[in-house]
């Protein structure tokens, strides 16, 4: 049997993580001298209370649902793809290369090439480490870190010797045409006559696009041959192998499905945001996504939420960079300890949970 | 062409900035060697860094910044230990989350200790470690006058701080610990079979604990070195993925000590270069010679392999040929010079590329440790 | 005065989980001879071994070394107090010399020269006095088996081991080095030493063992003077008397072949032969049973049918013939698809995914069918969940709850859930191993009628078992196999336990009758 009901390992356990992690911080936080409560009410009113706070929290989440996802899709596969970084890198070049020399006429259409274009180049970017995972059996965490670095050489070399302007100083592509512009949060709001929501906030309709990746990755996993297959494999190799399923197929596709959802992310950052290539624009997203996909349990759901509290940390550090003496790396420290507790180790959140379950069967027996 | 001082110069800075480097590479030497997997190496490099940087801005002790470093950087292996070791957690993710508990840790206490956006303030003399001149080198000034041999004694030997001769002794120390001694053996051992070392009656836990440890000294001096002596205070983030191309070293010396020194030195030479030369010129005849080759190579491999073969390897072997043809069209095209412009880019990716190379195993394969990443358990 | 035995074990008992692996065991080995243990594959030989050599720790009884009390915690306790155990897989460090793996643990001091040339010197004399030669300077990864066994026996003879347990140690070895290595062990006799040999192989104990214990599910069922009993004997003991459970059934009616196998070969990773030139033919309405140890070549001949292990030789399903190369890259579905169905031997590690639903374990490697989808892209999990219900009700498994996790479910209930799956799926070949391993005596029932009724609508059934009886209740007509090769073919009605065990032992035809 198994010792804890379902929902304890689904629900209770990244609570009771993410509650560790929230003590360990607010210890952090009155080291510093500063108030936890207050830090946590700042952030509260900083991005839930403010539309405009929404508007930041809601970008960030439609990075990490991205990341989150791709690192989730591969996790299923009992992958760890740690190039979310890297991918995503040379999706934003995908998407540059599209929204620079396609002529789009309409943002709805720029919008669809350039989720092809990224998506198209992670799964490229993706694609190497799997294939060499695959058929060479080079181990898939060590060479995905290695195409982060030379992710960030092929970027750096695109912005400064082909996409830079002439006469420009900055390493950073052309804008682009106005037309492959994406309308933001606050520009659909005043659609509605709300001209003063979400006032200068990143969040745009790629937000959609990423809701939309949680119901396809999720029809992929849970409800189509492929995702089952996937699953097989991650639990079970002999199993899989039993059933006729091949690996190396299935090591590539996921991967490639991985890379191209962290290709993604750059419709965001890249299009919806800065709207030209620019050096760092992924700003540790892909790393973020492993906490993500660890929290969120690999459910897309769960990253859906998970995303969004991310989005919420992410904003109300930097609320609390701007108000208090807490600098905004207090939230890498928070995503370190959630890493820590749902991942490495979960063992010790969890098996206090296991006595206390089994102590209370044997009291029901 | 350049000059013997400049290429001497190149050298010098190779050697300063591979050091760290080695450290760290040998510090995961130690770890992978006994089955114990560490992406968390920059995560310690940068608490070594910023610890001992703050303590000997405190204290204004060089010695006990160092100190405090390498305990810093223990403390989290120790962690890592307790992930890994004692928990039987996963690894890699425990690397990871040590890395961002660095990243994030070190500029929230220097920023409530300084004050002053992550950093330390700049380190006073005693401090830093400082430049160890030997006997009879030529000063900087004299040096453009000084004869070759002088210039090799003045400019590559003498004149490092301590930290980069105690890298350099690390190494046949390595050596000789791991292929002379009883310890050696048995942690060798451990890392390629842990049955082995249960059933003769020695302790797997011990053995992986004591890996671990070494390599957070390891990584405590070299985190020390980069505060103290290659810049004089800790600035955010200043491990730079050194931890990772550490790793890429490891990879690309096989886990052995006197390769990772050549790998380690190597590396370094690519960062000076990097950081000396804006952009390096290369004859583009046979550079794209040296390309179109490259991809007959992976075509003759792939001839008579299957279809995914075909199209990766393929893909990629078109990639470079396309590369190949666009550097001879653009000299075609100017005419003028017969030389290509190298972006400095390409080489700071060089380690990069050839570990992947490496690892692949068209090239001198790299076998790791065989109970890599494994958490020990005694079989049913 | 009567001598000490050399070790002696005291009503000890271990269990893992549910499972208790040794119950109540004694044992008396006296110096300076060989003993042996035999018994079937999971009869608890080895953990009782590995508790004597301190890899585990009984949960009760008591062990005595020449007389004395000793507790043994680990494994450097049982060194301590000499003895040395060669394990069925060895437990050395491939890419060491010879001489590397024998100081390991053992070095004479910090620095590893001076051990090295100690133990050198040492290994030489001990080359000399037991007649084990072997390089010290090879690598392990390049030596043959038979040789890193030596280097196994000469680490436990280099820590100075009186008594040396060696765990089926002709496992992997051919004959002739199985031979040498019982000249070394006699030698090794000869000096005074004890020996434990656990085997599962009646020859052996006949060949070399002075006295012998048999083991059955856990318990020691007999030990005797190898000169007082016979093969026949230990055959009968080793297999057990077991309650018959009769299943009713009418002749066969067999018809036209559905699976024929021509000189199939097949040699693993390791390069070792695991079957050879195999011949069989499965026929329309019958059940060809194959009996035999674990072991000897079963596991990899339905891995080789199953689509998952490479082999040479012809196999041909319903007259045409499958392409033997595809194999390696995984062809289940594709044979599934030409009507075999196949009941793996280990259900947790093939047969299911034990983190899956029932429900989604009732489709695996039919994942891909028409019938479980809405289109080409998606499953139709709410059809499949509900015929998985029905079917689950069908082959009575408790609790009948399709989206409860595999894991959960006992042995029996996991066991019918792959049944059903291969079953329900009417295929024309139905390859089946160890149906009822670990399995309660009702669901044995249930399943049994199962494999006949399935028989009886006219297909064809290869069944794989150690167990005797099943095989021979089972079983229309019965082959043997050993070491990789099939021994012969019975009637079952015209056969017994004693002859079937003597061809499982490897005794050929000729010396049975």
């Amino acid at each position: 049997m198994d010792i804890m009901p379902r929902w304890v390992d689904i629900i209770i356990v990244p609570l009771l993580s993410l509650f560790l992690a929230a003590f360990l911080s607010a210890l952090l936080i009155i080291a510093i001298g500063e108030s936890p409560i207050a830090a946590l009410n700042l952030m509260i009113e900083g991005t839930l209370l403010r539309s405009a706070g929404w508007g930041y929290m809601l970008y960030y989440t439609t990075n990490f649902i991205f990341t989150g996802l791709a690192v989730s899709v591969a996790f299923h596969a009992a992958l760890f793809n740690i190039g979310g970084e890297g991918q995503a890198m040379i999706g934003g070049l995908g998407v540059a290369l599209v929204c620079l020399f396609i002529p789009w006429p309409h943002w709805t259409l720029a919008i669809v090439g350039a989720s092809v274009g990224a998506a198209l180049f992670g799964m490229i970017w993706a694609g190497l480490p799997a294939y060499l995972q695959a058929k060479r059996g080079s181990h898939i965490v060590i060479t995905t870190i290695m195409f982060n670095f030379i992710a960030a050489g092929v970027l750096n070399f695109f912005l400064v010797d082909v996409l830079k302007p002439k006469g420009s100083m900055d390493p950073a592509s052309a804008n682009f045409p106005s037309t492959t512009h994406l309308p933001t949060f606050q520009d659909l709001a005043s659609l509605f006559g709300f001209e003063k929501a979400f006032r200068s906030a990143p969040a745009n309709v790629s937000f959609f696009i990423a809701l939309l990746a949680c119901v396809a990755v999720w029809y992929l996993i849970w409800r189509s041959p492929l995702g089952y297959e996937i699953r097989a494999l991650g639990k079970s190799g002999p199993a899989a192998r039993y059933a006729g399923v091949r690996p190396v197929k299935i090591i590539m596709i996921a991967m490639m499905i991985s890379g191209a959802l962290c290709g993604m992310m750059a419709i965001n950052t890249t299009q919806g945001e800065s709207e030209r290539l620019i050096l760092n624009f992924t700003e540790g997203a892909g790393f973020i996504g492993i906490a993500v996909a660890l929290m969120g349990r690999s459910h897309p759901l769960g990253v859906l939420l998970a995303a969004l509290l991310f989005g919420f940390l992410y904003q109300g550090g930097a609320e609390l960079a701007l108000w208090t003496k807490i600098p905004r790396e207090l939230i890498v420290v928070i995503q370190a300890l959630v890493i820590l507790f749902t991942g490495a180790l979960s063992l010790m959140v969890r098996a206090p949970l296991e006595r206390f379950f089994m102590s209370l069967q044997k009291a029901k027996e | 062409m350049i000059d013997f001082l400049t290429l001497l110069q190149v050298l010098d800075s190779s050697l300063r900035l591979a050091t760290p480097l080695l450290l760290v590479c040998l510090a995961g030497l130690f770890s992978e060697r006994a089955g114990i997997f560490d992406i968390g190496l920059e995560g310690k490099l940068l608490a070594a860094a910023f610890v001992s940087a703050a303590f000997a801005a405190i204290t204004g002790s060089v010695w006990l910044g160092l100190l405090a470093g390498i305990l810093a950087s223990i403390m989290l292996s120790l962690l890592h230990g307790l992930a890994s070791i004692t928990l039987r957690g996963d690894q890699i993710i425990s690397g990871v989350a040590i890395n961002f508990l660095a990243a994030g840790l070190t500029v929230v206490v220097a920023q409530d200790l300084f004050g002053q956006g992550g950093r330390t303030p700049p380190l006073k003399s005693g401090g830093r470690f400082e430049p160890i001149n030997f006997p009879g080198a030529t000063s900087s000034k004299g040096i453009n006058d000084a004869g070759p041999l002088m210039q090799l004694y003045s400019e590559l030997f003498s004149g490092h701080s301590l930290l980069v001769y105690v890298a350099l002794l690390t190494v046949p120390l390595s050596w000789f610990i791991l292929y002379k001694t009883r310890y050696g053996l048995r942690l060798r051992a451990v890392g390629e079979n842990p049955a082995a070392v249960d059933t003769a009656g020695i302790s797997v836990v011990g053995l992986r604990y004591s890996a671990v440890i070494i390599g957070g000294v390891l990584c405590g001096i070299a985190g020390a070195y980069i505060a103290t002596s290659l810049q004089a205070n800790f600035t955010k983030d200043m491990s730079a993925g050194r931890g990772f191309i550490a790793l890429a070293a490891l990879i690309f010396a096989k886990w052995r000590p006197w390769y990772a020194l050549s790998a380690c030195l190597l590396f370094g030479f690519f960062f000076a270069v990097d950081t000396r030369f804006q952009n390096i010129l290369l004859p583009a005849w046979s550079l794209s010679g040296f390309l179109i080759l490259i991809a007959l190579g992976l075509l003759s491999y792939v001839w008579r392999k299957d279809y995914l073969d075909k199209v990766v390897l393929g893909g990629l072997a078109l990639g470079i040929s396309t590369i190949a043809i666009m550097i001879v069209f653009s000299v075609w095209n100017t005419g003028a010079s017969s030389q290509i412009k190298i972006p400095v880019v390409f080489i700071q990716s060089l380690p990069y590329v050839l570990t992947v190379v490496v690892l692949a195993g068209f090239v001198g394969k790299a076998i790791p440790p065989r109970a890599g990443g494994q958490p020990y358990v005694k079989e049913r | 005065m009567t001598k000490n035995p050399a070790i002696e074990l005291r009503q000890i008992s271990k269990s893992f989980g549910p499972v208790q692996a040794n119950k109540d065991i004694t044992i008396r080995v006296m110096p300076g001879t060989i003993h042996g243990i035999i018994g079937e594959n999971g009869a608890g030989k080895s953990t009782l071994m590995s508790i004597l050599y301190g890899f585990y720790k009984a949960d009760a009884g008591e062990i005595f070394v020449d007389g004395k009390k000793i507790s043994i915690p680990d494994s450097q306790a049982a060194i301590a107090a000499g003895i040395g155990m060669v394990f069925q897989h060895f437990k050395l460090v491939e890419n060491f010399s010879v001489l590397e793996n024998i100081i390991l643990g053992a070095e004479s001091g910090a620095l590893l020269s001076p051990s090295l040339s100690k133990a050198r010197a040492e290994l030489a004399a001990l080359a000399a006095e037991y007649e084990l030669n072997v390089d010290p300077d090879s690598i392990i990864e390049d030596i043959g088996v038979g040789m890193q066994q030596r280097v196994e026996i000469l680490k436990a003879l280099y820590r100075q081991a009186n008594i040396l347990i060696l765990d089926e140690p002709t496992g992997v070895l051919t004959p002739a080095e199985a031979d040498q290595l019982f000249r070394i062990l006699k030698r090794l006799r000869e000096e005074g030493k004890t020996i434990i040999l656990i085997t599962h192989k009646l020859r052996e104990i006949m060949d070399i063992t002075d006295t012998v214990s048999v083991m059955r599910q856990g318990e020691m069922t007999a030990t005797l003077r190898t000169d007082n009993t016979s093969p026949e004997d230990l055959a009968e003991l080793m297999v057990g008397r077991k309650v018959l459970l009769r299943v009713d059934k009418t002749p066969a009616k067999p018809t036209k072949p559905v699976l024929e196998i021509q000189n199939l070969s097949m040699v693993d990773d390791f390069g070792v032969q695991r079957l050879k030139n195999i011949n069989l033919t499965v026929k329309a309405g019958e059940i060809l049973g194959i009996a035999g140890v674990a072991g000897n070549g079963q596991s990899e001949l339905l891995q080789v049918l199953g689509g998952y292990s490479a082999a040479t030789g012809i196999i041909k399903l319903n007259g045409s013939e499958i392409d033997l190369s595809t194999s390696v890259s995984g062809d289940g579905q594709a044979r599934r698809a030409l009507g075999m169905a196949h009941v793996p031997e280990d259900r947790q590690r093939e047969g299911l995914i034990m983190d899956f639903m029932a429900w989604e374990n009732a489709v695996f490697g039919y994942h891909r069918e028409k019938s479980n989808q809405v289109n080409r892209f998606f499953m139709d999990n709410n059809a499949i969940r509900q015929e998985t219900e029905e079917k689950m009700k069908r082959f009575d498994v408790r609790p009948p709850n399709p989206k409860l996790t595999a894991k959960n479910f006992s042995g029996g209930n996991q066991q019918k859930i792959v049944l059903a799956r291969e079953i329900e799926r009417n295929p024309d070949l139905l390859l089946v191993g160890q149906p009822t391993r670990g399995v309660d005596i009702g669901a044995i029932e249930f399943i049994h009628q199962q494999i006949v009724a399935l028989r009886d609508q006219g297909k064809a059934i290869l069944l794989i078992s150690v167990e005797l009886d099943e095989i021979l209740s089972l079983s229309d007509r019965v082959l043997v196999m050993f070491d990789g090769a099939i021994m012969g073919e019975r009637n079952p009605a015209k056969t017994n336990e004693k002859e079937l065990g003597l061809l499982m032992a490897g005794v050929s035809e000729k010396a049975a009758q």
